[in-house]
């Protein structure tokens, strides 16, 4: 790695840090519900970024993909339909800090520590190529099994998250019996005998 | 006992690990601190993205300095798995986020205290 090219990487480590750390310190502070949404791209931008500068192409496209088209959408869609769209401020109250605070921050001291303290392997060079393919290859052989497993996994958590997001069953009933009766559909016998609209 | 006697090679990311590990860490912080304090379900949620995020920079950044054995890339394969379980995560509990505010009308967590005993 030539001299302007280690400064380079190093540039963009700290841009993405930057990102990544602002963005969560945001999220971690900001009253605002809407505005933690969208400090929390800037922490997933961040975070693809770094991926990339570790020479994981394929975690950190996967990154952009599922995070901030996917997730990131869906915590977008939750804030705005738990609260009505016009009281978007103040949503975000917080409990008490400073004992949290506190607790978290000799957290932080103390693996900020071991980092610091602990020896680690030295990088090797860089110019590794393209992953995809050698993790195409351990997906179909090494981790068939628990690939197989995340899918169904994935699966059962959709239908359940579609479960629960549902309203109640009778309401649902209620329309159909109506667009029944719109499109001209023949009614059961004693229909209105049982007092139906 | 700190490297700072080795010279400033452990601050530059192109030589070292240490300071993706230092961004996970500090990410890792940030995430509980949001958990900690937030009262809102989906802000506690975005904590929970922001731990499972730091753990994959962690993930990501040993399989860059692993000696690289019989499987490669396993820390990538881990990443992947980790990214697949957030988002089966997130829908799970933001489905349960809509559902207590439908029953409740509000989306704090400690409004929502039928269960307890």
């Amino acid at each position: 790695m030539h001299g302007w090219q280690e400064l380079v990487y190093n540039l963009a480590f700290w841009v993405m840090t930057l990102l990544t750390v602002g963005g969560a310190a945001f999220v971690a502070w900001s009253k605002n519900l809407v505005r933690s949404g969208f400090a929390l791209l800037l922490t997933f931008f961040g975070v693809a970024g770094l991926y990339a500068l570790l020479e994981a192409d394929f975690v950190a496209a996967l990154q952009l993909l599922i995070y901030v088209g996917g997730i990131l959408v869906l915590f977008m869609f939750a804030v705005m339909l738990t609260h009505k769209i016009s009281d978007v401020n103040l949503s975000n109250e917080s409990s008490p800090q400073r004992g949290a605070f506190a607790a978290i921050y000799v957290l932080w001291v103390f693996l900020v520590y071991v980092i610091l303290a602990t020896r680690w392997p030295d990088a090797p060079q860089f110019g590794r190529t393209a992953t995809v393919e050698e993790l195409g290859r351990g997906l179909m052989t090494t981790w068939l099994l628990p690939f197989e497993v995340v899918s169904l996994l994935l699966l059962v958590a959709l239908i359940g998250a579609a479960y629960l997001a549902r309203p109640l069953a009778i309401k649902i009933i209620e329309p159909l019996g109506s667009a029944n009766q719109q499109a001209g559909l023949a009614k059961p016998a004693g229909w209105s005998a049982r007092g139906a609209k | 006992m700190i490297h700072l006697a080795l010279g400033m090679d452990w601050l530059l990311a192109s030589r070292s690990v240490q300071p993706f590990l230092l961004v996970g860490a500090t990410l890792f912080c940030l995430g509980l601190f949001t958990v900690l304090t937030r009262k809102n379900a989906v802000a506690v949620l975005m904590g929970v993205e922001m731990i499972l995020n730091s753990a994959n920079i962690n993930f990501v950044a040993f399989e860059r300095v692993r000696a690289s054995g019989v499987h490669p890339l396993t820390g990538h394969v881990f990443a992947i798995f980790v990214i697949i379980l957030a988002a089966a995560e997130a829908a799970v509990a933001l489905a349960i986020v809509l559902s207590i505010y439908r029953n409740f009308h509000t989306s704090d967590v400690d409004q929502a205290t039928l269960m307890k005993g």
